[in-house]
């Protein structure tokens, strides 16, 4: 079954189309990968989805019911959860705080009392527990990483957004986080995860999602994905994607 | 500092105001009701500036518009309280219209803009002259009594109005309001993303930082007998609210007491010492305190500025 659905979505800025006429549809409890080169419309495209940025045209369905014109604050009491690729924590609050608030507002928690224990919860999941009571501000990046997704968990999303949770942790970390996503995945959580990291989007993603120039690409398993000449030119120019698949014909 | 101290704290504060009139001149008592006036003016203010992060500069703006709401209500024949109550509902409806548009903006943008209102409303109120006067101002009708009892009265009215937004204070601070409040402050957008109707919620914030402005307006206006655009919408009363907040603790339930009192006092003290000077000296007191105290009064690590001079006294020894 469907539960988001992107209908021939644009979005311009000025004489820039960052989104042209985009179409998808995530099934329920699905994983899966979008990737593109930098400035393929990736951010902007979870932008759209989670009503930061409202399409030029076109419209998004979610649960079959039209969600185009929500705002970012419906989008999070809706269940569409997102992460930053820049992580948005609030930085004077303790780590407890601060997906209190998430439990509190997107969760909606009856109390702050509920959303405190909530959140207590969601640290234990994500392995924050030892530093509830410390500043935002004093994590680690790989912690802001994991504040970011036990915020986002604190939501009780059915879809999650998880843009570039990866980028710029090194290889034990990631290990980390991939177990945390498919445990995340197997709770029965959709999901749509950014990345750059080949190795992230071969290990998790059933189906791979390729954005170019703001136009869907490609589509299909992460092996046909990297096979692709499009998806290669898109990323390497034509040239070499030539040369690419000459010697891929040779053998 | 515990909550349970700092309500503590606050209850001594009332009682020692209220009981003035027992033990002090009547100077000191007209002191405890500018005292009283300003504590509200400054715990409103602290709603949207201390919880939201919004430097407003709108509280003249609110003050003013509440003088002249309850001034020409009390004109019209409507009883003195009804209209206090009334000039509260206008204030509080002009603040919520008003920060739907004007709370778009953010940072030094909202700050102009909120300065902006209170020199449009003055405008306004000066140039209605049929209505409002105009220039010349309006007289109200005096209370029966001497000017010791009318300030009696005024210091119970204004104490009141002190220790209901107090009350409201401790109730958004506890709640879920003042939790979403507190996102905004520090990342709206994260806040928006999390779930907080971050428009809804500074306006609301806003409303509660005038609708008490607009009592206390309304009050002063019954108090003093006569009211002109110039006294009712003074730009100084936007600047002092939002500086006695910031000198007391932001965002804090007590900061706003505490910064009043002590702005109050010293603003005496240089007047009484200084007659030329005391603006320019309570001027770079500001400054010095605002650049030193960032968080406030009570924002103040009493335990760490005693650690370092512990400490210097320690290192001094270990020289000798």
């Amino acid at each position: 079954m469907t539960i988001l659905v992107a209908e021939r979505v644009s979005r311009n800025f000025g004489g820039i189309r960052a989104i042209d006429d985009l179409s998808f549809a995530l099934k329920e409890g699905e994983i899966v990968a979008l990737i593109g080169p930098n400035g393929a419309g990736k951010t902007t495209l979870v932008n759209l989805l989670t009503g930061v940025l409202r399409p030029s045209s076109g419209h998004i369905r979610f649960e079959g019911q039209d969600v185009t014109a929500q705002r970012p604050f419906e989008a999070a009491r809706r269940g569409l959860a997102r992460t930053f690729q820049i992580v948005q924590p609030f930085p004077k609050m303790t780590v407890l705080e601060n997906v209190a608030a998430a439990a509190l507002f997107g969760g909606k928690q009856e109390s702050v009392a509920a959303a405190m224990a909530m959140a207590r919860e969601q640290l234990e999941f994500t392995g924050l527990t030892q530093f509830s009571e410390r500043s935002a501000a004093a994590l680690t990046l790989a912690g802001r990483k994991r504040l970011e997704l036990a915020k986002s968990m604190a939501m009780n999303p059915k879809v999650l957004m998880l843009d570039e949770v990866n980028a710029g942790l090194n290889g034990s970390e990631i290990d980390g986080a991939l177990r945390l996503i498919r445990q995340i995945a197997d709770r029965g959580v959709t999901i749509l995860v950014i990345e750059h990291l080949m190795k992230v989007v071969l290990s998790l993603a059933q189906r791979v999602l390729v954005l170019h120039h703001g136009q869907l690409i490609a589509e299909g398993s992460a092996n046909e994905i990297v096979r692709n000449p499009r998806v290669i030119e898109a990323y390497l120019g034509e040239k070499f994607a030539r040369r690419f698949t000459a010697e891929a014909a040779h053998g | 500092m515990s909550r349970r101290t700092q309500y503590l704290l606050f209850a001594l504060w009332v009682i020692l105001l209220a009981s003035t009139p027992l033990w002090a001149s009547n100077y000191v008592v007209r002191l405890a009701v500018t005292i009283a006036m300003f504590t509200a003016l400054t715990l409103s203010w602290n709603f949207i500036g201390g919880f939201t992060g919004y430097p407003s500069f709108s509280t003249a703006a609110f003050f003013g518009l509440g003088c002249y709401a309850g001034a020409l209500s009390e004109r019209a024949g409507v009883p003195m309280l009804l209209a206090w109550g009334i000039a509260t509902l206008v204030v509080g409806a002009f603040a919520a219209a008003l920060g739907a548009i004007i709370l778009r903006l953010k940072g030094h943008y909202f700050a102009i803009g909120s300065i902006g209102v209170v020199e449009v409303v003055r405008l306004v109120i000066s140039s209605w002259g049929s209505l409002t006067g105009g220039g010349d101002g309006l007289n109200l009708p005096l209370l029966a009594g001497g000017p010791n009892v009318v300030a009696r009265i005024f210091l119970a009215v204004m104490l009141a109005i002190m220790i209901v937004t107090f009350l409201i204070t401790v109730v958004v601070d506890r709640s879920r309001l003042g939790f979403g409040l507190r996102c905004i402050q520090q990342n709206e957008d994260a806040a928006n993303m999390a779930g907080v109707n971050v428009t809804l919620y500074k306006v609301i914030a806003f409303t509660l930082s005038a609708l008490f402005c607009g009592t206390i307006g309304a009050a002063y206006a019954s108090w003093t007998g006569y009211i002109d655009p110039s006294d009712s919408f003074s730009i100084l009363m936007s600047i002092k609210v939002p500086v006695m907040c910031l000198l007391g603790g932001p965002g804090t339930i007590l900061g706003p007491v505490i910064g009043t009192a002590a702005f109050t006092l010293l603003e005496e003290v240089f007047w009484a010492n200084f007659l030329d000077y005391n603006r320019a000296i309570l001027g770079v007191v500001i400054v010095i305190l605002i650049f030193f105290l960032p968080g406030g009064l009570l924002g103040l690590s009493y335990r760490d500025a005693m650690a370092r001079i512990g400490g210097m006294f320690g290192r001094t020894k270990a020289a000798a």
